[in-house]
């Protein structure tokens, strides 16, 4: 792991909060803030499409120019921009031009036309898409613009891998204030007053939570634990990937507000097996923050001691369950149990425990540092501060952001995300998850918030948000989260194990345009008892995403029962495959792609499919260049 | 439970459909229960061993003023003036249905037709994918031989659908030390036929593992 | 990928002999070993002093371990919305008969192991696959099967 040279100069660990005040300030002279920055944003999804190889070519193209010594650039990766559908992400500093889309072969033309010559390389400016114009700067983009980010304030400017430039941006000044100037009952208090809620799924009180913890902890006189859910399952959704990878300080002190609050001196952070990077971000931060003496023994000269460690989750979706996730920290396979005596009470090794979400615990530095009054001002009365999502789907603009929470649906999905490509706007939006509902257009005022979601029928969850068009049928939308959540269940009880496989049973035999209307009776009847009956939250919510469908789209599922047809044109049993002898032109790649060797035809003449021995697998289509291939 | 229970010498006073009761401190609702003979069926409760929750037959409704919420008798802790209803209409939902998907899964089991009948369910629509099975997964063998007899012989393997109980690599486990405590406590018949599976042939037995 | 590892002793003495670490455990020695033989499963359990039972319980029940010999390359298609919604499931369909095994499943000739997985979080790029840990995104059947080539080739 990489030691921090400065704070070795520096002689030792900070001793006290004054110390570390005057750390910061010694970082802060030693910045240069016109120096140029390269910012290359190295988020999983930018990292996919090639931005370390970006980053090694700027290294190169810089070195090549042979710059003056002021104009040497300073090349920074940094955790996810958001902006994901347009990675790999570069912005300049200090000008903050952003390009997007950009290539290791555009390196050279950048160093040359906007660091040496100071102007802008057009054609990598974003464009919006209604106006056709170029947008210069990152600010401007519609996507950024109508966002507010707090949590996420620091994600995509700093280095996760340098604790150095997180101090620099602010981190660990609650902390600082905290412990030079706050009771921990205080700091409790501040967080109730705030009105934070768990940004997990089900929106409790964190403040409520935590006295329950304190209390128990007193009345029992045993330890108690803070944990991290780092676990994020719902299919859709990273937010808490992002904000591990982009800024695992924020989320470090949080807990360590958290754990100075209620007197606890150990704390586990539950990372998902599927996050590598998250991981590694957490390791390098925890090393560089007991390093200056920001955690472990005598923090900050303060007399309390603190540490932390990382639990690797090893693929299970139920360990997101608060006693699932505990019985996996202990080591034990995943299977929650009852709650009729709450986890803040008896939860991990069977101690007072409060567990809280990634993103809950990163809005605690904030509410400490800056007050619970103006966290409180954020968002509407009874959900206060923002909310991160994942803008997932028939989105125009794929990505993360942040909004005050009470944004009407309608806006996130246009002004944010741009719209649905191709079409005058949404079908449905699935949100929360597959414990989540599917909201349709006529909703699109709803505010995002967690009482109105939950009016709806559906729920906050962890922030997912799964935009659909008229080519995703809900029938089949219903089916994938239950077939999911029935390949996620621990099988400890009856009306989970049995139900969520027999519910499939009813869906099944609807997209296969089978069942009877009654069926559909049947089926809600059965959701209420795997509501009713089942042990923990995965099964008592896997029927929302059915029961919503059911309810806002009834005529889509008659269609499947009454005429065989899957208007959206997904569910394999009722479609077809068709060559449009119009478009064909008979260049033979489908019969070339079919695996069943069913596509036949004369060279430059149209094809045709034998729909006897079509299996449907698209190959066909996929291969077509000329959008001669249409489902009906 | 964020109800307070005000407690007259540790008893808790409530009702079960509609009669007045008294809990002993630390009874659950399904104890209470059996103690005024109100019936409630369960498939995965038995005295020797602590309640897991895994059948959910033994559901019922708790109710005070507008809220109410179902749950599991054999671990809801009763509290001062709560009212419960052990055969509701959401209840009774709950218990026909798992009953009807059971007949699906353990269609051999003769205890649970005769209970799914008593409940009015004499047939399936669900797949039946073994006609022989009679495991319902209730998990009484593998809590007795961890908690009682202390041999954790068996457990449960993989998840969900897949869900199964098994000895390790499935072959006979050497520690097992035939005392058929699993056999007494299965609901059905379901451990009797897979006992072989677990203990294997005795006579080839070295003698560990009966040292117990 | 690793085909032999390191001593396992050397994996084991990371972790003190509590059985907290029973996963942790698991995990390094699936990830050093590609699979979690029964062998090293009966050394873990000695190291921990936790039942045999318990471990296997454990490692049947979470989907990252595997107690038998995974494939050399290991393509795993992400099954999260984004991605279904984008055709994910046609990709494993595909891959399915292109490579002959159903997900979870391994070559005969321990080339290749097909999984899926309940979202990557990189939902920006659906649908996305992963071939030996590098990312695919957008990716189709049609560069699937060419990887695949390629690698059977090698």
């Amino acid at each position: 792991m990489a030691r921090i040279s400065t704070a070795e100069e520096w002689g030792h660990r900070l001793e006290s909060v004054d110390a570390l005040e005057s750390y910061r300030e010694q970082l802060l002279a030693e910045r240069d803030p016109d120096r140029p920055t390269i910012i290359v944003c190295h988020g999983t999804g930018c990292r996919a499409n090639g931005s370390p190889k970006v980053a090694e070519a700027f290294r190169a193209a810089i070195e090549a120019e042979n710059l003056d010594a002021a104009v040497v650039p300073q090349i920074k990766t940094t955790g996810c921009h958001g902006f994901c559908s347009r990675g790999p992400l570069v912005i300049m500093e200090p000008s903050g031009i952003f390009y997007e889309k950009v290539k290791p072969d555009d390196a050279e033309e950048i160093v040359k036309t906007t660091l040496v010559e100071g102007k802008p390389v057009e054609r990598l400016l974003y464009e919006n898409p209604n106006t056709g114009e170029h947008v210069t700067h990152h600010e401007e983009i519609p996507f950024y613009k109508h966002q507010e980010r707090i949590v996420m304030r620091h994600i995509g400017t700093i280095d996760p891998r340098d604790i150095r430039d997180s101090l620099a941006s602010g981190a660990y000044k609650g902390l600082a204030k905290a412990l030079s100037t706050m009771k921990p009952e205080q700091v409790v208090e501040e967080v109730t007053q705030s009105g934070l809620r768990g940004r997990g799924g089900a929106g409790f009180p964190t403040g409520r939570k935590w006295t329950t913890a304190i209390k128990a902890a007193e009345r029992k006189q045993e330890p108690l634990y803070v944990v991290v859910n780092g676990d994020e399952g719902d299919p859709g959704a990273f937010m808490d990937r992002t904000l591990m990878e982009g800024d695992p300080h924020a989320l470090l002190e949080g807990l360590i507000l958290g754990a100075y609050a209620m007197g606890a001196h150990e704390g586990f952070i539950y990372v998902r097996a599927e996050y590598p990077l998250a991981i590694e971000h957490l390791n390098i931060a925890m090393d560089q923050a007991r390093e200056l003496g920001l955690l472990g023994e005598d923090i900050l000269g303060s007399g309390f001691s603190f540490d932390v460690q990382i639990n690797r989750g090893a693929g299970a979706f139920v360990c997101g369950e608060s006693t699932a996730l505990f019985t996996s920290i202990e080591g034990r396979a995943g299977e929650p149990r009852p709650k009729y005596v709450r986890s803040a009470e008896e939860g991990l090794w069977g101690k007072p425990t409060v567990l809280n979400n990634v993103e809950t615990w990163c809005n605690v530095p904030l509410i400490i540092e800056n007050g619970a009054e103006w966290y409180a001002g954020l968002g509407v009365p009874h959900s206060t501060g923002t909310k991160v999502f994942s803008l997932v789907g028939k989105v125009n603009n794929v990505g993360l952001v942040e909004v005050p929470m009470g944004m009407p649906l309608n806006d996130l999905i246009e002004k944010i995300g741009g719209g649905v490509p191709g079409q005058d706007h949404f079908k449905a939006v699935q949100t929360g998850g597959p414990s989540g509902g599917c909201l349709p257009w006529e909703l699109r005022e709803t505010p995002v918030d967690f009482d109105s979601l939950t009016r709806a029928g559906s729920m906050m969850g962890s922030g997912g948000m799964i935009v659909m068009d008229d080519r995703d049928c809900v029938v089949d939308v219903a089916r994938y989260f239950l077939r999911f959540l029935e390949d996620e269940s621990c099988g400890k009880c009856l009306p989970c194990r049995l139900g969520l496989q027999s519910m499939l049973q009813f869906l099944d035999a609807f997209s296969s345009g089978k069942g009877s209307v009654e069926d559909i009776e049947a089926l809600k009847s059965l959701a209420r008892a795997v509501q009713d009956g089942s042990l923990c939250a995965l099964g008592g919510s896997a029927p929302n995403p059915v029961l919503t469908t059911i309810r806002y789209f009834a005529e889509e599922y008659e269609a499947h029962i009454r005429d065989g047809k899957c208007p959206a044109g997904v569910c394999k049993d009722l479609i077809t495959y068709r060559i449009d002898p119009d478009v064909c032109t008979g260049c033979g790649a489908c019969a070339r792609s079919c695996p069943q060797q069913c596509i036949t035809g004369e060279k430059k003449e149209p094809h045709t499919i034998d729909e006897t021995q079509c299996i449907r697998c698209g190959m066909c289509m996929e291969s077509c260049k000329f959008g001669a291939v249409v489902v009906e | 439970m964020s109800k307070k229970s005000e407690k007259d010498n540790g008893k808790i006073h409530f009702t079960i459909d509609g009669q007045e009761v008294e809990a002993e401190e630390g009874w659950t609702v399904l104890d209470t229960a059996r103690h005024y003979r109100i019936p409630i069926p369960t498939l995965c409760h038995h005295e020797a061993v602590k309640p897991s929750g895994a059948c959910r037959l033994c559901v019922v409704e708790a109710k005070q003023g507008d809220w109410s919420k179902v749950v599991i008798s054999c671990m809801y802790p009763p509290w001062e003036g709560v009212e419960i209803q052990t055969r509701s209409e959401r209840v009774m939902n709950v218990r026909r249905w798992i009953l009807e998907m059971l007949l699906a899964e353990c269609p051999a089991a003769e205890e649970i037709r005769a209970l799914a009948a008593e409940h009015g369910v004499l047939d399936t629509r669900f797949k039946v994918e073994d006609p022989e099975e009679q495991c319902l997964l209730c998990g009484l063998c593998v809590r007795v031989c961890e908690e009682v007899v202390g041999v954790r012989a068996i457990s449960f393997g993989s998840r969900g659908v897949h869900k199964h109980i098994a000895t390790p690599y499935m072959v006979p486990n050497q520690a097992c030390i035939a005392c058929g405590s699993c056999v007494t406590v299965c609901p059905t018949g379901a451990m009797e036929a897979r006992l072989e599976r677990v203990r294997g042939d005795i006579a080839e037995r070295t003698g560990h593992g009966f040292a117990h | 990928m690793k085909q032999e590892g390191k001593d396992i002793d050397a994996i084991l003495e990371r972790y003190p002999e509590e059985p907290r670490y029973l996963i942790a455990l698991l995990q390094d020695v699936q990830a050093e070993y590609n699979y979690i033989s029964e062998e090293n499963l009966k050394l873990i359990c000695e190291h921990l002093c936790v039942p045999v039972t318990q471990a296997w319980a454990v490692a049947t029940f979470y989907k990252s371990f595997s107690l038998e010999p995974r494939g050399e390359h290991e393509i795993k298609v992400c099954l999260g919305t984004a991605c279904h919604l984008k055709g994910g499931q046609r990709l494993v369909e595909n891959l399915t008969r292109d490579l002959g095994v159903q997900p979870e499943e391994t070559t005969p000739d321990l080339k290749f192991t097909l999984d899926t997985v309940n979202c990557l979080g990189a939902c920006a790029l659906a649908p996305v696959a992963v071939v030996d840990e590098e990312y695919q995104a957008q990716v189709t059947s049609k560069k699937l099967k060419k990887t695949i080539q390629k690698l059977a080739a090698e």
